[in-house]
């Protein structure tokens, strides 16, 4: 049994872990609400965007937009959205595995694959996995700005347009609540044909100055719109996963410090009861 | 009463303003538009510039967009701002950088062992040249 002195060093040290965990935990917590509303705020944007793009897509045959036309898919763009920092438990393990998944199956259909990441540890990720990343973003922080992502996301959408790639999926992390998050991997372009539930009566809007023009910008922020979220949507998951995981560690730290505490009232007890019996058996040799 | 029509401003990072209109100004890409309600449906993109909505009671209001979509529907109108400045060449000077990005960090594999290296051996060579100034002040002050 080690001496009462280790243990109770050690029981410090595990005090110590504890108080950050907890302090990580409670911050996690608070910026999860905030990522939250902005999460909440993003989604009108992107609801309305949908619908917009919906009626235009169904509503002008004349003019077919390059991002809602399947082609042949010789090689593909995946854009991973991950976080900047550690210590959130699974989520970015999970959602690699999913991306390799992905990855794997794109693969063996015998299709190359363009990489661009968002954070840091994707980006570590994908270099490791030997992938070619063509535009990478890292440290965006806990509000993350669009205008600070246009370039990245561009470069995916030039290829699309030049045709150096055939389709684009958007891997990231799916806030379902708190405690849970789902990895997924959704397409974005081309543009899955969106149903429109008014199909009754046509009608078409004046465009200025063509319809062309007004599409081409449309379509490029619907898809900045779209990885916005994700991106977003991330933060929020990154600071739940955090919150849940450092809480698990708070609540080991305290398991832990209990069972060493039992251990060094014994070692204390054996010490005093072992001092007592020398005195005595002193005593009696005298 | 006057007719009114619903006013939808929001950005892909939070929503502006939400609210009944009975007229609407915005700098269109040929032109500023007036809006009243019952416009028939439009789409165009607008420049950066100030958007007026004037409510039921007459109150004007003012919100600046640096640029987005306008979405005119006969009692709906949406405006689908931008975050920020948008020009072809600002856009593209961005994607650049992008690029740049991974190919830096392509480049370097090990980046955060190297860095750790880099500082230790800058460590050294600031010790050494500690060594060095210090023995010559010594040779200095002993000539």
């Amino acid at each position: 049994m080690a001496g009462a002195k280790e243990i109770r060093a050690q029981i410090k040290s595990i005090q110590n872990t504890k108080k950050i965990t907890k302090a990580m935990e409670m911050v996690a917590a608070s910026k999860m609400r905030k990522a939250q509303d902005r999460m909440a705020a993003t989604k009108p944007y992107a609801q309305k965007m949908r619908s917009v793009i919906g009626h235009v897509a169904n509503s002008h045959p004349e003019y077919k937009h390059p991002f809602l036309q399947e082609r042949e898919v010789k090689r593909v763009g995946f854009i991973t959205v991950s976080t900047d920092r550690g210590l959130c438990g699974g989520l970015n393990v999970n959602l690699f595995r999913k991306l390799v998944a992905e990855l794997r199956a794109q693969d063996a259909k015998g299709v190359e694959i363009d990489h661009c990441v968002i954070g840091n540890k994707g980006q570590g990720f994908v270099q490791r996995l030997g992938g070619n990343i063509v535009s990478s973003i890292t440290h965006m922080g806990d509000a993350p700005r669009l205008e600070e992502m246009i370039g990245t996301i561009k470069v995916m959408l030039d290829a699309f347009y030049e045709g150096k790639i055939d389709a684009l999926y958007l891997a990231g992390n799916e806030f379902v609540n708190s405690m849970t998050q789902q990895p997924e991997v959704i397409q974005l372009l081309p543009v899955q044909p969106i149903e429109e539930s008014e199909t009754a009566h046509h009608w078409d809007y004046i465009y200025e100055p063509e319809a062309k023009d007004v599409l081409d910008g449309l379509m490029m922020r619907y898809i900045e719109s779209q990885v916005y979220q994700a991106v977003v949507e991330n933060v929020a998951c990154e600071m739940s996963a955090r919150m849940v995981a450092m809480k698990a560690a708070s609540d080991n730290a305290g398991e832990l410090i209990g069972e060493l505490q039992l251990v060094y009232n014994k070692a204390r007890q054996a010490a005093i009861t072992q001092e007592l019996s020398e005195i005595v058996a002193g005593a009696a040799a005298v | 009463m006057a007719m009114t029509m619903h006013v939808d401003i929001v950005s892909a990072e939070e929503e502006i303003f939400s609210g009944t209109a009975t007229f609407l100004v915005a700098p269109a890409q040929m032109g500023e538009v007036g809006i009243a309600p019952r416009h028939t449906p439009l789409l165009s993109p607008l420049k950066p510039g100030e958007v007026k909505v004037t409510s039921q009671d007459g109150e004007e209001q003012f919100v600046f967009v640096s640029g987005g979509m306008l979405e005119v529907q006969p009692h709906v109108v949406t405006i689908l701002a931008d975050t920020a400045v948008r020009a072809k060449d600002l856009d593209e000077a961005s994607a650049i950088q992008a690029k740049e990005r991974a190919e830096d960090a392509l480049k370097d594999k090990a980046s955060e062992v190297d860095y750790a290296k880099a500082q230790a051996e800058l460590a050294e060579a600031v010790a050494q040249l500690h060594t060095i100034q210090k023995m010559k002040k010594r040779m200095g002050g002993g000539s």
